[in-house]
């Protein structure tokens, strides 16, 4: 059965979908999808645990040997996503039956848990496979998966959202498609690990340039890179609160985590950052980002969107990381995928909540909240000085990494420029902050009370760890630093 | 209490405001022993920092560590003179604050007080651990901490006018701490490898003096709280805050914690010798210099009374800036003391504002004339702590103000010494006509019955205003543990 851990992972939900469309009860495709996805979670965490004690864990499917056969190689980098989307699934689809009671019309439900199974699996099986085609197919049912959820809600400007996703997700699935096609066409094999090997032979043909060219620029769409990012607000603000929450915390992260994986372990960091001035473009784009997405994100009056530009500046911190090239910067990057995944995770459950209570997420809706519903508020305030940076939060943890990262190639103007990020941040946070608590409630929101424990429970779990990781980073700080140390082939 | 250890009092010495602050949550329904909670705490605070400035005294070496967020930096503490001198005053000036804040809340009939007492109680848990901390990285914990805290307690009215003061004062503190401190701290780190205070400074000879000259300016304008020109409107904003928090906090805990960490830069992290010979210190001794007059010329345009106070206290922290840039002996001595010394009369100034507040509900001082017939006890009081701001005897800041000017002469630095006797002139400018005109009126006298403040208040500024008296007559404690800054065998040759 251990042996199996790494195809399991990404079979349990993905059988597990169909079930739900069988029970006839949302409740129960609730519980369901609930324990698949803690099943998932404990799965991810074994994984883990073996690959730090015992090295990279290679899974053949079917017995078929690699290369011809897919192979599942779960390396520190793998296990680590794994472990961070099953963890964040589980806890957002502890709150998912309330919220979907409030967002959702009666006949959606039941499809709201097949496809977040669906998007689930898809999820993972991206983080744990070893072949490239695999991961497109993946890519792919995720993909599809979250454009049904997008549109599930009540809103029908999430229609209008979902349709636009599709566009953009199918454009970058399509470079993606003919990235692989072009490697396979000069490589013969869809393994990673093998075409790995296989590439400094025929790296310097122009196919294979282009190939990497599609490949990033596929996959930069997809994690929402500025300026392909026009995907991200929209689809972000009017999902149902459930579906943001869960989207926001993993995907990018998994778009990020392939990103890594194609420039170091398939094309190696020679190749991607000699072939092409890859650095500097990202350097350039991920500083743009940050600035024009939270700049933007002030002049918002929908907090969802607000916070969803606030993603994609932080999306900026996690590719300027990757852009330094070097260990500390990756780590950076690295140890922000588990930090954005907790503080977006807070800050969207908490939003659900508010959604639930008061129908509307608009700033002039949130109006003396503060005093209504406290706890829901004070989540929101953490989550925000998270985000935002302050010590003892996540957010301190990879802002400082990201700053010695810069500081380390004497980029003084990048830290300087990141830091400029964290104040702007202070400046929208802040403007939910005042409403919360300097305006005087609406007269027709004069019956809010606080949000049900139901909701309540998995944001303050959320919150907590925001705060547990900020200051015992053990885990992350280690894994992020041996999988740096593994993707730069320097000897721990 | 006596079975503690050393290291179980610097630990409680944090905790302490912490619990104390969840029971006056607790407490919150029952006014009179939720302020029993509040004074309780602050007396032990007292005894525990007494007895830690005694393990000091002692010769002791006292630290603590608590987790290791970032392998290489710690959350630690160690006790040291400048740290021992600053959290007794804290230490000191929280009870009695208290007092004060009893009688000024109560008879104001203020909203929230839970929340008033809770907030400070953090805050003075925040001083504590900026006090005690061992390397800049708790430090800077701490001090972030104080800020968020005591936002609260700014914008404690929740009106348009403060939120508005809250947004300047969030802003300009979080702004500058981001940008500048953070950035600094982190490039000690890189540049350094260590953010542990040492004496005679962490840098290794062979770095270049431009870097260590941008670290410095970094420093010291990301030290927001030090209130420095151009980032010091925070101050006068915050004075929105009801007195009490403008007393306790903007005379004493924030400010103070923040030229506390210049000194600690310039002594711990720098070394005074470095600090002496890199260019861009003369630089930011002339801005400070200038932040002194400066503060002290618009204090002087100033009606009402505790914006005055408040320009009073950007110009009186730029000495303490001053003290730390000289890169001197006597410069650091001054510097260190300065902090009781203006504590001391700086609380006893804006308690007696405070005073007339509630009294009188006066807050211009062109209405305060002939307010000494009403108000005796309280302009008399006022009258004291206006010595020691202006830093003539029997107030105890003329002793700070003199190691200030040696530090200068010896530094070689005469414009800065007369910036300093200017800037005493100015002091008595801006202080002295409102004691004389309170006492003296020329025209337009009050009623001569007497309607003094509220009993509590009026025990609070007497002990503090008695403070600065004897901080003049028996400086010898304070002396002491200022002189031993530089020299302190404790920390880290």
């Amino acid at each position: 059965m251990l042996a199996h851990f790494p195809i399991l992972q990404v079979m349990v939900p993905l059988a597990a979908a169909p079930v739900c469309l069988i029970l006839r009860k949302p409740l129960f495709a609730w519980l369901l999808a609930v324990a698949v996805s803690g099943v998932a979670f404990v799965i991810s965490a074994t994984l883990l645990y073996q690959v730090l004690e015992g090295g990279t864990i290679a899974y053949e499917l079917g017995g078929w040997q690699a290369p011809w056969g897919i192979e599942y190689r779960i390396d520190q980098m793998n296990a680590y996503v794994l472990l961070i989307v099953s963890a964040i699934a589980t806890i957002v689809l502890l709150s998912a039956q309330t919220s979907i009671l409030e967002e959702l019309a009666e006949e959606r439900r039941i499809y709201f848990y097949v496809a977040f199974l669906l998007c689930l699996s898809g999820l993972l099986g991206i983080a744990a496979t070893g072949d490239l085609f695999n991961v497109f197919v993946f890519l792919e049912m995720s993909a599809l998966s979250s454009y049904i959820l997008i549109a599930l809600g009540h809103d029908r400007r999430g229609l209008w959202a979902s349709f636009q996703y599709l566009i953009m997700g199918t454009v970058g699935a399509t470079f993606i498609l003919i990235g692989i096609g072009l490697m396979y066409a000069m490589t013969g094999t869809l393994n990673m690990r093998d075409m790995s090997e296989l590439l400094p032979a025929v790296s310097g043909s122009r196919t294979v340039l282009t190939a990497f060219v599609f490949l990033v620029v596929g996959v930069c769409l997809k994690l929402a890179l500025f300026p392909v990012h026009l995907w991200l607000p929209n689809a972000y603000a009017y999902a149902p609160s459930t579906v943001t929450a869960f989207l926001a915390a993993t995907a990018t992260k998994v778009a990020i985590y392939l990103l890594i994986r194609l420039t170091y372990s398939v094309f190696g960091a020679e190749f991607s950052f000699s072939s092409f001035p890859l650095q500097y473009i990202f350097l350039v784009l991920s500083l743009a980002g940050i600035l024009v997405a939270s700049i933007t994100a002030i002049f918002q009056e929908n907090v969802k969107r607000i916070l969803a530009y606030s993603s994609i500046a932080q999306v900026g911190y996690m590719i300027l990381g990757f852009s330094l090239a070097n260990p500390t910067g990756l780590m950076a990057s690295l140890l922000h995928l588990f930090n954005h995944a907790l503080m977006k995770g807070a800050l969207f459950l908490a939003l659900g909540a508010v959604m639930y209570r008061v129908g509307s997420v608009r700033l002039e809706d949130l109006a003396g909240l503060g005093k209504a519903m406290p706890l829901t508020m004070g989540a929101v305030v953490i989550g925000g000085l998270s985000l935002i940076g302050v010590p003892l939060t996540v957010g301190f943890i990879s802002k400082w990494y990201l700053i010695t990262a810069a500081l380390e190639r004497d980029w003084w103007g990048v830290a300087a420029l990141v830091l400029i990020g964290s104040v702007l941040a202070v400046v929208y946070i802040w403007r939910i902050v005042e409403a919360a608590w300097f305006r005087a409630p609406a007269s027709n929101s004069l019956t809010v009370t606080e949000a049900p424990a139901s909701l309540l429970i998995p944001v303050w779990i959320l919150v907590a760890a925001n705060v547990y990781f900020g200051i015992d980073t053990r885990l992350t700080i280690g894994v992020s630093n041996s999988i740096a140390n593994l993707l730069f082939g320097i000897a721990p | 209490m006596t079975s503690l250890s050393p290291e179980g009092m610097l630990q409680l010495s944090i905790w302490l405001p912490v619990v104390s602050a969840v029971a006056i949550i607790l407490f919150g329904r029952w006014p009179n022993l939720r302020e029993t909670v509040t004074i309780a705490a602050g007396l032990l605070l007292l005894y525990l920092t007494a007895n830690l400035y005694n393990s000091f005294t002692a010769g002791q070496a006292v630290s603590v560590l608590w987790v290791e967020p970032i392998p290489g930096l710690a959350i630690k503490f160690r006790i040291e003179a400048l740290g021992v001198l600053f959290s007794l005053v804290a230490a000191f000036l929280w009870p009695i604050t208290t007092i004060y804040s009893i009688g000024y809340m109560r008879a104001h009939h203020e909203a929230n007080q839970t929340r008033f007492y809770a907030c400070f109680a953090v805050s003075i848990a925040s001083v504590m651990g900026i006090a005690f901390a061992d390397n800049l990285f708790t430090l800077f914990i701490f001090y972030e901490v104080l800020t968020l805290i005591t936002y609260p307690l700014v914008t404690h009215a929740g009106t348009e006018e403060a939120k508005r003061g809250g947004r300047t004062y969030l802003g300009i503190l979080l702004a500058t701490s981001m940008m500048f401190l953070l950035l600094a701290i982190i490039g000690t780190w890189v540049v350094a490898g260590t953010l542990d205070f040492k004496s005679g400074g962490i840098f290794s000879d062979d770095v270049s003096l431009t870097v260590l000259g941008i670290l410095l300016a970094l420093y010291v304008f990301g030290i927001g709280k030090a209130a420095v020109m151009p980032f010091h409107r925070w101050l006068p904003a915050a004075m929105v805050a009801p007195t009490p928090v403008s007393a306790l906090l903007h005379a004493v805990a924030v400010v103070k914690a923040g030229v506390f960490t210049i000194l600690k830069v310039c002594v711990f992290i720098f070394g005074i010798d470095l600090v002496a010979v890199l260019p861009t210190a003369q630089v930011l001794l002339y801005i400070a210099g200038a932040s002194v007059l400066l503060a002290s010329l618009v204090a002087m345009r100033q009606d009402n009374l505790k914006a005055r106070l408040a320009y009073s206290t950007v110009s009186q922290l730029g000495y303490v800036t001053m003290g730390a840039l000289l890169g001197t002996s006597a410069g650091i001595v001054g510097g260190s003391m300065h902090i009781a010394m203006h504590a001391f009369g700086k609380i006893t100034l804006f308690f007696c504002a405070g005073a007339i507040l509630v009294a009188t509900h006066k807050t211009e001082i062109s209405q305060m004339r002939g307010i000494g017939r009403q108000m005796p006890v309280t302009m008399a009081a006022f009258f004291i702590g206006s010595l020691s701001i202006i830093g003539v005897p029997p107030g105890g800041g003329s002793w700070s103000k003199w190691y200030l000017m040696t530090g200068t002469l010896e530094a070689g630095q005469l414009i800065l010494m007369g910036a300093l006797m200017l800037s005493t002139l100015l002091n008595i400018g801006y202080l002295l006509p409102i004691s004389i005109r309170a006492f003296f009126p020329a025209t337009g006298g009050q009623s001569s019955e007497i309607k003094e403040a509220p009993l509590p208040a009026l025990v609070a500024l007497c002990v503090t205003a008695l403070a600065s008296v004897m901080s003049f007559a028996f400086p010898d404690l304070l002396h002491e543990l200022a002189s031993t800054v530089l020299s302190g065998p404790y920390y880290r040759q």
